[in-house]
């Protein structure tokens, strides 16, 4: 995995644990690579994902957070990705709309049967970060390593 | 006007329909008037006004008054009334302890244009113009140059519900104005964009008028006051603290809230908190179609309901303004 | 005395510059003055009295107080206080000024605030006589004449001359070497005389505070006044935060992901969990934080400060409450209280 060798970003992935959880899980034992700088976070549900969360991993020194979930229609709850899908909307639009990257942040349905998409998708995710650089809008001075 | 106001307050009073007359409360200067609760007659012939200056939305304070025993009189201006209505969907006033007048209403002044004058001491209405007396001398102002910010761009002239109203019932303004300023915003880079709200947010002194004035703000424990919240932030004057709370307070009242541009009045560092409100509901009208909190019971808030057709949050990074 | 042509302050702020960080009101983004870093070109503002109090300067919103870091049984303290800087802070009104003798007597008695002691020490306060005030002004019911302004040094305008007065030693050792020619005091009596004929005229500038004393002090405590006056609060923190002489603060601490660190805040006494202890809040409503506010303005600071009462007619609580409630209707209503 070729990623830039003097910036690793540093990534928060929360990840429904009925599907894209078990993506993840499903990705690792078929032993497809994606760069060791994404954190997973489990979550029950994508619409757990309190729009707070997000701003605190930015806040701790994420580059990019990333919310992966079941496909629309596939919700164990019926429609909580769909809720989730309306809030990350708005909260994206707001971000932008702040001045703070729009590529700093994404939502991707990720299904417990496709290990191969996750992969492909935090490579993708970690390359277009790391192509954007360290996140300074929305970073806490305080927490900066020195 | 002025006048009916305050006699409809006194007749209430007198003829029992209510117990308690919620209104505004003369200042030191015509300009100062406070909300205030009103028992007794005389206190409504010595003290009640009601002025360009009445600007103060009452609807919040009726969360606690509806609670109390007997009945409470309260006057709504248009977009009070909006303030009201959500507040009754969300089940947080007692509908049945509140005798609502409706006020008809050609907008309110701000006090702030005045101390831009200096020194004003007193304002005597005369029509369209204001007659303005300062320690430096006397001044005639249009009255339209002296409104709110949010009566600038009045978003409507209906009173949503109301049990008794004085003057006309008005209509909905057109949706143009309002939004001018946020679409400006859109259209820029986003290196201006973010210059322009650190510039902004950075004068915040979290000192919470924003959040306490605000009617769709009413949790019992706001999370930024829970020490257990983790995100509790008193009074920390850091540019982080501030960008996480004004954007988590806008988004807790995203869909909720209906522009009654409160925050910004009571802004004491003139921060316009109502572009970060008016930029949710654009994007609710656009994204999921046109929707005015507290113009009825019934509808359901963007963020409380859902199409299976919805757009991706990936549509952020095509739609409008400048790249990144 | 001292005078330097309106035209030529930028010359006065860049030789002051020269010698210490200076700060000075300017207009912010909102238009409001705020004291500013001076930079080549910044302007004095003209708008009034600045939004946010001088007390800013010496005892700030945030402050760090001390870091730790823990490693295995080792606790580090690491020292995370500013370097107190000396530096020049210009334009203070007379009201400002006061503010910063009371809050001296909260800082500086008993156990002294070293924070707080190191940026007074360092700091040369260059006053400025009123010669717009406003109508909320009401400095005069506090013994202030704003044009007496005080400070190191004291500065008047009239005409096309900014008036330089040094009233200190440490005045005098900025007045040296600065692009300022001497003058006679004249111009300077005339400019006082106007001033104060023009606070003469001030609505609010003769409230009657006699009786707000602790002979009275159950009195007004007990008054059933505070519910009405209290009851449209919002409980915000806009008064407190904007006062001058309004100096509660809370002890926090952030973790960071490596250290803590300790700092101090701004509290406000409008909030819920004002003072909240483990055995509860002993102010449950808003009448009771609110009439603390004002006890304490009015009566309990006097009390135990030779009858100096706690505020200094500043008048920036009438302008930026939301609801428009303040010391001025408090003290009018509470009179009857006094008798």
């Amino acid at each position: 995995m070729p990623v830039n060798e003097e910036f690793q970003p540093t990534i928060v992935a929360f990840c429904c644990n009925w599907c894209s959880y078990a993506g993840a899980d499903l990705s690792g034992t078929n032993r497809m690579q994606y760069p060791a700088n994404v954190k997973i976070i489990r979550i029950p549900c994508s619409c757990r994902l309190n729009p707070t969360f997000i701003l605190r991993a930015f806040q701790r020194g994420a580059d990019g957070v990333i919310l992966c979930g079941c496909h629309p229609g596939d919700c164990h709850y019926t429609s909580g990705n769909y809720f989730a899908r309306r809030r990350m909307t708005l909260l994206f639009s707001m971000l932008d709309y702040l001045g703070i990257e729009r590529e700093r942040t994404r939502v991707e349905w990720v299904s417990a049967a496709e290990g191969a998409k996750f992969a492909a998708t935090m490579n993708d995710f970690v390359a277009t970060v790391t192509k954007l650089g360290k996140n300074k809008r929305l970073e806490d001075l305080r927490c900066s390593k020195a | 006007m002025q006048q009916s106001v305050k006699e409809k307050a006194r007749a209430l009073l007198e003829n029992g329909t209510v117990s308690r007359v919620l209104g505004w409360k003369k200042g030191e200067f015509c300009y100062d008037l406070t909300p205030s609760v009103f028992t007794r007659v005389e206190e409504v012939d010595r003290d009640f006004v009601y002025s360009d200056f009445s600007g103060a939305n009452l609807s919040k304070y009726l969360i606690s008054e509806s609670k109390k025993n007997g009945k409470v009189a309260a006057f709504l201006k248009p977009c009070d009334s909006y303030s009201f209505v959500q507040l009754l969907k969300e089940h947080r006033i007692c509908r049945e302890n509140v005798y609502v007048v409706g006020v008809a209403c050609d907008g309110m002044c701000d006090p702030r244009m005045l101390e831009e004058k200096g020194g004003v001491l007193r304002v005597e209405a005369r029509g369209d113009t204001l007659r303005v007396e300062s320690l430096y001398g006397m001044e005639d102002v249009a009255r339209k140059n002296l409104l709110l910010e949010r009566c600038r761009v009045c978003k409507s002239k209906k009173i949503v519900l109301f049990d008794e109203l004085l003057g006309e019932q008005g209509k909905e303004a057109p949706a143009g104005d309002r939004f001018a300023e946020v679409s400006k915003l859109e259209a820029e880079t986003p290196e201006e964009r973010f210059a322009f709200w650190q510039k902004e947010l950075s004068r915040c002194i979290r000192c919470n008028a924003c959040r306490n004035v605000c009617p769709a703000c009413s949790c019992e424990k706001c999370v930024f006051d829970n020490p257990k919240s983790g995100v509790a932030n008193k009074a920390a004057a850091d540019p982080f603290e501030e960008n996480l709370f004004h954007i988590i307070r806008a988004f807790h009242v995203a869909g909720r809230c209906t522009d009654c541009g409160e925050c910004s009045r009571v802004c004491p560092q003139h921060i316009p908190l109502h572009l970060l409100n008016r930029k949710f509901i654009k994007d609710i009208n656009e994204l999921y179609g046109p929707y005015m909190a507290g113009s009825d019971l019934e509808s359901k808030p963007a963020l409380l309901t859902y199409d299976t057709g919805d757009c991706e949050p990936s549509v952020v990074l095509t739609r409008g303004g400048e790249q990144a | 005395m001292k005078r330097i042509l309106l035209s030529r302050l930028n010359a006065l702020f860049a030789a002051l510059a020269g010698k210490e960080k200076l700060y000075i009101p300017a207009q912010d983004g909102s238009g409001n003055a705020s004291y500013t870093l001076w930079r080549e070109g910044l302007i004095l503002s003209d708008s009034g009295n600045t939004n946010r109090s001088a007390k800013d300067l010496f005892f700030p919103q945030v402050e760090n107080l001390v870091g730790f870091r823990v490693s295995g049984k080792e606790i580090e303290m690491i020292e995370t206080r500013d370097p107190a800087e000396a530096f020049i802070l210009f334009g203070v009104r007379a009201c400002d000024a006061r503010s910063f003798e009371l809050l001296d007597r909260v800082f500086l008695t008993d156990a002294k605030d070293t924070y707080y002691e190191n940026r007074r020490q360092s700091a040369t306060v260059v006053t400025m006589a009123c010669s717009r005030p406003e109508a909320t002004c009401f400095c005069g019911n506090f013994g202030i004449d704003p044009a007496e302004p005080g400070g190191d040094v004291s500065c008047w305008t009239e005409g096309e001359y900014l008036y330089w007065q040094a009233n200190t030693d440490k005045g005098e050792a900025l007045t040296q070497g600065l692009p300022l020619e001497d003058c006679e005091s004249e111009k300077v009596d005339a400019a006082k005389a106007t001033i104060r004929s023009m606070t003469e005229k001030l609505p609010l500038n003769h409230l009657d505070l006699s009786g707000f004393d602790r002979k009275h002090m159950l009195q007004i405590f007990h008054s059933d006044k505070w519910a009405g006056l209290s009851e449209s609060c919002l409980g915000c923190g806009t008064c407190t935060f904007v006062c001058p002489t309004c100096q509660c603060y809370d002890i926090q601490e952030f973790n960071d992901g490596q250290a803590v660190r300790r700092f101090r805040c701004w509290d406000s006494c409008m909030y819920k969990d004002f003072t909240q202890m483990s055995a509860g809040q002993p102010r449950p409503t808003q009448k009771e934080r609110f009439r603390q506010r004002f006890m304490h303005k009015l009566v309990y600071f006097p009390d135990n400060n030779d009858g100096l009462f706690g505020c200094v007619g500043c008048g920036r609580c009438l302008k930026r409450c939301p609801i428009h409630m303040n010391i001025v209707k408090v003290s009018k209503a509470l009179k009857e209280e006094t008798v």
